[in-house]
């Protein structure tokens, strides 16, 4: 067990919950499944959880050709074969062939390592089940060489999920489980805080009030989430635009400037021009 | 306490297992959480939840056990997402209705209200003046007649007056258990891909056979892979308007998220009942018709056909000329009908009426007719035998009557393109 709880970072502002299932994850050594909507730093907290404990960073980021298979090794029979034919004295070791995963390289780790499986849910239905003994047990066969490789300290697994696919009940049972929800707005002063200590109190405030409206409007098939705030923010301050700008476009021109950055969709923009239209009228 | 919640978790339907049980007390006993509720709620919901549509039945188990610990329930309460329900009837509610609402002292007033009788009420109640529940006339509950009232619990808008739904704890609209809604939508949708790989032919797995010849250790082995892409192409009508549009929203959303696993996928809007034109943009209805003649020409007697809507209207808008609610036939429906089906020999009618209705509305009988049977619910069991129906291979008779049909229509003079 470790004594070492994870408070959030300078970096990253975790909110009470998010802490606790984090901690709960590391003492009980076991994987934590992180869902959300997009953008509300799921994978960010596993390079954050590293940074703050000072551990070694494993990524697996997993695509819809991903195999569970990939992760722990693979094993390059063709590589095996050419050498053969090249007379090659190092076609005796299969070893030699065995190509080390992320799993298996941290597995390998000497210190407790923290390791990010990143969207899970963007691979093959069976993936998950085909991890099941190897996130319980932490360790796996290889049957190449006939070797048993145990993990020498259980990693701290964050896994993470866009929900595109349903994940298997035996899978769950192995997790913690959190959900992270957008941040209200305090939480969200707090995210902005760290990332840009130096911003206007004002320009603050005109930004996070354009921001939540935009979120708040009804049919967006994109809702900007934190990232984008953050991006949008960016450019705010890159292009050293005045609070007022932000306020006096609400009633002139009611799309925020470099709204680029919030929707990403031209529907979206064309729906908001729409209302905007609407909302003048109303005036 | 603890065993009793955790039965009490199963039977409000979250599916928790030993394991995780025993994880929880796990990390109890390694003093994961300090001695504090709020921290044992947290510890126990990344526990013994593992799925966000669940966090509100949790939330509800929850506050029914530990009542007892009055300040977590305080704490629970405090919860309620009054910022959010304010902003929403800022921007929903019109001035007037603004107004009305200050007559119950305005939102906080309203809120306020609501948060004491949630705590002062236990049971389920229906019927009277005070309590939430259903019917009635107190603003708190479903199905009832005060204008400002806010619906709590009850899952079909039965007067679609009442404000918002809400069942006064914030992952509500997580779990959503509507007929074919976001909660089985994925379920739905895993049939939909099954029934778009079918068809698709096997094509040589270079990588496999590379790999399987080099541990074969140079002996050919050919490896066959389903292929990829699929065949299946799939031609939707929907009905849009009035009582559907919550049925089409759901149905768009499934068939756009599995636009990507079809051939081919067109989606075409009517009214209550197709005719000679078809729409396929909602906003542009009146000026972007599309002739029905010219979807039957376009596409081939290989779609598949699917048509959602719930056929419930007066029998004329079928059978008569003219009995179009909305503008002059000058053919029936019924023949607009008989013309698809001949096109598209595989076309199946989605009904999300309730299946038990279907045979005390006549409008709903004779559209079965004319689909020849193939009207299933829209629900997931639905889904799958529409589904099984369109996958049956088109007998030879059918493709002679789409080609004589396909010929019939376009002999005749085909109306302007507006």
């Amino acid at each position: 067990m470790s004594n070492e709880r994870f408070k959030g970072t300078d970096q990253y502002v975790a909110t009470d919950d998010l802490m606790m299932a984090v901690n709960a994850a590391i003492t009980l050594a076991r994987p934590l499944l992180i869902k959300g909507e997009p953008g509300t730093g799921k994978t960010q907290l596993a390079l954050e959880i590293a940074r703050a404990l000072e551990r070694p960073l494993y990524e697996w980021h997993i695509k819809s050709t991903s195999k569970a298979q990939q992760g722990l090794y693979e094993y390059d029979a063709v590589s095996r074969l050419r050498d053969s034919q090249l007379g090659d004295a190092r076609v005796h070791d299969i070893g030699n062939y065995i190509v080390k995963g992320r799993l298996w390289e941290a597995f390998d780790s000497a210190v407790q390592p923290v390791l990010l499986i990143d969207e899970i849910d963007k691979a093959d239905i069976e993936f998950p089940n085909d991890l099941l003994r190897e996130l319980d047990r932490m360790e796996f066969y290889v049957y190449e060489t006939r070797e048993l490789v145990r993990a020498r300290h259980r990693p701290i697994i964050i896994i993470t999920s866009n929900n595109e696919k349903e994940l298997p009940d035996a899978f769950l049972r192995r997790c913690f489980f959190h959900f992270i929800r957008f941040p209200d707005e305090a939480t969200m002063r707090a995210i902005v805080d760290v990332h840009y200590p130096g911003l206007k109190k004002e320009l603050l405030a005109e930004a996070l009030r354009a921001f939540f409206e935009v979120r708040a409007m009804p049919g967006l098939k994109k809702k900007p989430s934190t990232s984008e705030l953050l991006d949008w923010l960016k450019l705010l301050l890159a292009e050293d635009i005045q609070p007022e700008a932000l306020r006096s476009a609400d009633t002139k021109k009611m799309i925020p400037i470099l709204h680029g950055a919030l929707l990403k969709n031209e529907q979206d923009v064309h729906l908001f021009e729409q209302l905007a239209f609407m909302h003048r009228r109303v005036r | 306490m603890l065993v009793r919640f955790f039965f009490a978790l199963r039977a409000a339907g979250v599916p928790v297992s030993i394991t995780e049980f025993l994880t929880l007390l796990e990390a109890l006993q390694q003093r994961v959480a300090q001695l504090s509720a709020q921290e044992f709620y947290w510890l126990a919901r990344a526990c013994l939840v593992k799925d966000e549509r669940h966090y509100d039945r949790f939330d509800l188990a929850f506050g029914e056990i530990f009542q007892g610990a009055e300040q977590l329930f305080q704490q629970l309460l405090a919860r309620v997402p009054a910022d959010w329900l304010r902003g929403l009837a800022a921007r929903v509610l019109s001035a007037e209705e603004k107004r009305r609402i200050e007559a119950l002292g305005g939102w906080d007033q309203l809120l306020a209200t609501l948060r004491e009788r949630l705590r002062e009420q236990r049971e389920r109640h229906a019927g009277g003046g005070k309590w939430i529940g259903t019917g009635g006339t107190s603003p708190f509950g479903a199905n009832g007649f005060n204008p400002e009232g806010i619906r709590i619990g009850e899952h079909g808008s039965r007067k679609h007056r009442a404000v918002k739904v809400w069942e006064r704890r914030e992952f509500r609209n997580l779990d959503d258990s509507v007929e074919l809604g976001t909660r089985n939508l994925k379920l739905a949708l895993r049939k939909l891909r099954k029934f778009a790989r079918e068809g698709a032919a096997e094509e040589l797995d270079l990588d496999g056979t590379i790999d399987a010849t080099a541990r074969n250790g140079g002996m050919l082995d050919l490896k066959l892979v389903p292929e990829r892409h699929n065949a299946v192409k799939v031609l939707l009508f929907l009905d849009v308007g009035g009582s559907m549009d919550e049925h089409v929203r759901v149905c768009e959303e499934l068939f756009s998220a599995a636009r990507s696993e079809f051939k081919h996928l067109a989606h075409f809007y009517f009214h209550n009942f197709p005719y000679e034109n078809l729409w396929k943009d909602n906003r542009r209805r009146y000026e972007a018709l599309i002739p029905t003649e010219q979807v039957l020409r376009t596409y081939g007697h290989d779609y598949r056909a699917i048509v959602v809507g719930d056929a419930t209207m007066s029998p004329y808008e079928i059978v008569q000329p003219g009995g179009s609610i909305e503008h002059w036939n000058k053919e029936a429906g019924a023949l607009w009908m008989q013309r698809l089906r001949a096109a598209f020999p595989r076309l199946v009618w989605l009904n999300p009426q309730p299946q038990a209705h279907w045979e005390h509305t006549p409008s709903v009988r004779i559209a079965r007719e004319l689909v020849a049977e193939r009207m299933f619910p829209l629900s997931i069991a639905g889904l799958d035998l529409a589904i099984r129906e369109l996958q049956r291979p088109l007998s030879g008779m059918g493709a002679a009557h789409a080609l004589a049909a396909a010929t019939s229509v376009t002999q005749d003079p085909a109306p302007e393109v507006r």
